[in-house]
């Protein structure tokens, strides 16, 4: 790891989740989940499909509401007001499985949009911020085509910058790769790892599990809605601890 | 040769033509008319069909009399022959067009008004044409209601002004809340509007033009204002009524669905009685409420409740992820709404939404069942009544179909080329 020079973890506290219980109905989704993100931290959580790990992330910018216990967000208590839940969003990036973007809308269109309304950044300084971004990610020269040209991977690249615009302190990423050809998670790998390098505090849902190794300071472990285990991602592949999790990482990591 | 199996491409085949026989005309012909037997039997039965519905059609059509003063004289003209009788399409076009009641000599006022419609609609219609002519369809509204039903323009100038005034109040109050400005709003305009017409009653000569009260509309004019009218107020009201049955507060989604259910199980027939006849029961005693008005109002919501339930397909037929991501973003929900969901849900809904629209439009003609004379109460009506033309049936109802055909044949298309346009997402 010889570029890892931003890397370090702060004591500041980014996402301060305690207690916190979901249900869908009568099903008991999240149970009691208590997590502390340190702000630099990159935090992989993994899990059998069905086990929370997306719900969870999904809590913490209310996409998904919670029942009970309580999320802070960079100091801001997560709370059913509009406003409080605009702010929170507009402070934390996400990307989507499908990449979602706006099919209606250009390239550099879906980058500027948030920032123009959101944010009321001018035009002008929307377009310079996007077209930055757009180069982190390696496509400023798809800008002015539509989300339906471009590959699965460039698209998922998008998405990330379409966050990144907004300047988020946090990101959230809902299993990026797993909608995509083997041949262009690298891509997005590559992105991700350079955004954890400029010291993203980062919360990634994902089966990339050489990602986790090489990026993550933390991998979390959870099934049926619980946090089973978590520790170093050296620890966690060498050592598991739980009988769950040692299960799990046999079948992914065993052909 | 067939143990074999290791290959390798050194060269790359160039694209080649396909063969001569499978392009052009021929082929066309071949593969589309006479593919088999039974293809090529139906074929020639439908040209003789064809020949035999020109043979009986055309002669009609182009030996027909455009100039004679009634049905008897165009009867002796062609003395036996049989061909059509036109000319009660131009001895009577004007009653076509504007009714029998609106005053000759001011037929200039809606035929400038059709014209600067056309130039209003425009730059809603086509988005590359400049923006700033999107004042004059804003003014539209008024300039046409000026030109049509007459009066003094102060009226018209001073409902406008209304209007800019509820909205400067709205931005005001808006800071507070959206609801507090929308309310003051609606208040202030109101207030406006009141004192407004002791205003415009006194100054009633002002650039007056020759008052036409609304029972003297009539002919294609009248569909063309109730269309209109009612398809430029249901497509906002439509879109309001749906994102309302998506609304997670009770009581918006539960007056919309009432809404929505009501008017789509009613007749459109029963609700332009209720408008003729009923509504007066309502209203106290001695209120005269414009009866195009009543019309309007009730075509209006009539077609705003299908258009509704339109655009709510569209929005069903987004996935959840546009939602999720808009609000990921933390665009608000007027936001996400106007940028991200509506512009897809209405390309998704254009063609249910030129569907009522059309519909709407040949609906108009209902209101000839209320004694309203509209093209086809025209028709019904003074001109077939009328000792002249009694009996005039083919050519009369020809031409409104001919007429009707044209609008919607026009709608139709530039739905399909909106459609086009839109298409950006590739699939």
């Amino acid at each position: 790891m010889t570029q890892a020079t931003n890397m370090q973890v702060s004591d500041e506290i980014a996402i301060n989740i305690q207690g916190m219980n979901k249900w869908y109905g009568q099903f008991h989704v999240l149970r009691d989940i208590n997590l502390t993100v340190q702000r630099g931290e990159r935090i992989v959580i993994a899990g059998p499909s069905g086990s929370g790990k997306s719900t969870l992330i999904r809590c913490i910018n209310a996409l998904e509401e919670h029942q009970q216990g309580s999320i802070e967000v960079d100091g801001t208590v997560l709370s059913s007001d509009i406003k409080n839940i605009d702010k929170i969003r507009s402070e934390v990036g996400m990307c989507f499985q499908h990449f979602n973007l706006f099919p209606h809308l250009t390239i550099l269109e879906n980058c500027t949009l948030a920032p123009i309304w959101v944010r009321k950044t001018p035009k002008k300084e929307a377009e310079e911020i996007a077209m930055h971004f757009l180069e982190k990610v390696k496509i400023p020269e798809q800008a002015d085509k539509y989300p339906g040209q471009l590959s699965g991977g460039q698209q998922q690249r998008v998405a990330i910058a379409r966050s990144l615009c907004m300047k988020p302190r946090i990101m959230l990423f809902d299993e990026p790769t797993s909608a995509l050809d083997p041949e262009m998670i690298k891509e997005v790998l590559d992105t991700m790892i350079e955004l954890a390098h400029d010291g993203m505090t980062m919360l990634c849902v994902t089966h990339e599990m050489g990602f986790a190794r090489q990026v993550a300071n933390r991998v979390i472990f959870m099934d049926q809605g619980q946090i089973v285990e978590q520790n170093e991602p050296e620890e966690f592949f060498n050592n598991p601890q739980s009988e769950r999790t040692k299960l799990f990482l046999s079948q992914i990591l065993g052909h | 040769m067939t143990d074999n199996i290791a290959f390798v491409r050194h060269d790359t085949l160039p694209p080649a033509p396909p063969p001569p026989s499978e392009t052009g005309a021929i082929k066309w012909v071949r593969e589309n008319l006479f593919s088999n037997v039974l293809n090529s039997v139906l074929t020639l039965l439908a040209l003789y069909f064809i020949y035999r519905i020109a043979v009986g059609f055309l002669p009609w059509m182009l030996n027909g009399i455009w100039d004679a003063p009634s049905l008897q004289a165009c009867r002796e003209i062609l003395n036996g022959e049989s061909a059509g009788c036109f000319a009660v399409l131009t001895e009577r076009w004007n009653q076509l067009l504007f009714g029998f009641k609106y005053p000759t000599d001011q037929y200039w006022r809606p035929s400038l008004a059709f014209i600067l419609l056309f130039a209003s609609v425009a730059p809603v219609l086509f988005s590359k044409l400049p923006r700033k002519m999107l004042i004059l369809t804003a003014a539209y509204p008024f300039i046409g209601f000026w030109l049509i039903w007459g009066g003094t323009i102060v009226a018209p100038v001073l409902i406008a002004l209304g209007f800019v005034f509820g909205y400067v109040v709205f931005t005001r109050f808006e800071k507070n809340s959206f609801a507090a400005g929308l309310i003051s709003a609606i208040i202030a305009a109101l207030v406006f509007w009141y004192i407004a017409g002791f205003v415009s009653e006194a100054l009633s000569g002002v650039l007056a033009l020759e008052p036409v009260p609304s029972r003297d509309m009539g002919g294609f004019m009248l569909n063309i204002i109730l269309g209109t009218v009612c398809v430029s107020l249901s497509l906002p009201i439509g879109i309001l009524l749906a994102l309302g049955r998506q609304s997670r507060m009770p009581i918006i989604k539960g007056i919309c669905v009432v809404f929505i259910e009501f008017i789509r199980g009613v007749p459109l027939i029963t609700l332009l009685f209720v408008a003729n006849v009923v509504l007066a029961y309502f209203l106290p005693p001695g209120t005269t409420f414009d009866l195009i008005l009543r019309v309007i109002i009730m075509i209006t919501m009539f077609s705003s409740a299908y258009i509704a339930e339109v655009i709510r397909g569209g929005l069903a037929a987004l996935p959840k992820g546009q939602y999720e991501a808009a609000d990921s973003l933390g665009l608000d929900y007027a936001q996400s709404m106007r940028l991200i969901i509506l512009p897809q849900a209405l390309k998704i809904s254009i063609p249910g939404i030129v569907n009522v629209a059309v519909g709407l439009f040949k609906d108009t003609t209902l209101v000839s069942v209320i004694s309203m004379f509209d093209l086809v109460g025209m028709i019904r009506g003074p001109i077939l009544a009328s000792t002249e033309w009694n009996g005039v049936y083919w050519e009369l109802f020809g031409a409104a179909s001919f007429l009707f055909f044209i609008v919607c044949y026009g709608i139709s298309q530039y739905s399909q080329w909106l459609e086009r346009q839109l298409a950006t997402d590739h699939r």
